[in-house]
């Protein structure tokens, strides 16, 4: 099942596999399994390991993910940095996988955000969050989708 | 994948002072500069600055009459960041079935 919930800023897609986390890991972190369902990659599972996606070129976009691991928690939390083109004008996307025992099997989360963890907490601490942004700006513009 | 086009406007908007100035003029329609520097609490010249971001993301307008400057919010600009969440949703669920498939394979 899959079941995308989104915010402005951060991006969620969840899903229970009938597999244990085990084997969820493996295919998260073992860089040739990595290579058969999200994109080739020289991915090792070590906090500060700068690592690439390589996908086919893309219009505007030359088809690389430059990466760095953020974090490593065995069977339960992977997370690493995403930048997509060039560094010194694009934002940094912080992709945040975390693996669940559910019964069955293992529930998957991940979480896509807009924001390097420093900016995350200045904009927790602000008054003007992005949740509440888009929330009354939405009933601003009269309660369109945004 | 093409994330390049969204991102002034995240980066635009990453700024709290910003996205206050630039609600404020979604609600309440076209402001002086004046005004803005009433509402936000700082000094005219750092809400010049956070203008003058809002206006290269293109998520202002402004035109000039007599001495002051008046201010619009183009919630148009908001689409490449709306393009951007429709664009990467398609995208993991798409891998996260490729996922599914691969752990069929595995042992």
């Amino acid at each position: 099942m899959s079941n995308p919930a989104q915010t402005p800023n951060t991006l969620v897609v969840e899903r229970v596999f009938p597999h244990p986390p085990e084997k969820l890991w493996r295919a998260l972190t073992e860089g040739p399994l990595l290579a058969q369902w999200m994109m080739n990659n020289d991915f090792e599972p070590v906090i500060g390991r700068k690592f690439q996606f390589q996908a086919d070129p893309a219009p505007n976009w030359n088809g690389v993910v430059d990466c760095e691991v953020l974090v490593v928690e065995p069977l339960q939390r992977l997370s690493y940095n995403w930048g997509v083109g060039d560094a010194a004008a694009g934002l940094q996307w912080v992709v945040l996988w975390t693996l669940t025992p559910a019964e069955g099997g293992t529930h998957v989360r991940m979480e896509q955000s807009g924001f390097r963890p420093d900016q995350q907490a200045a904009y927790k601490g602000a008054n003007y969050g992005w949740q509440n942004f888009f929330g009354r700006l939405g009933q601003v513009l009269g309660g369109s989708a945004i | 994948m093409t994330s390049t086009s969204p991102n002034h406007v995240f980066r635009a908007l990453a700024d709290p002072t910003r996205r206050a100035i630039f609600e404020e003029l979604t609600r309440q329609g076209e402001q002086t500069v004046h005004a803005l520097t009433r509402y936000a609490g700082v000094s005219q010249p750092a809400v010049s600055k956070h203008l003058t971001v809002l206006k290269r993301a293109k998520l202002v307008r402004h035109r000039r009459e007599g001495r002051e400057t008046h201010y619009r919010a183009q919630a148009d600009a908001l689409t490449p960041m709306v393009d951007w969440l429709k664009h990467y949703g398609a995208f993991w669920r798409d891998r996260f079935d490729r996922l599914e498939a691969l752990l069929e394979r595995m042992e």
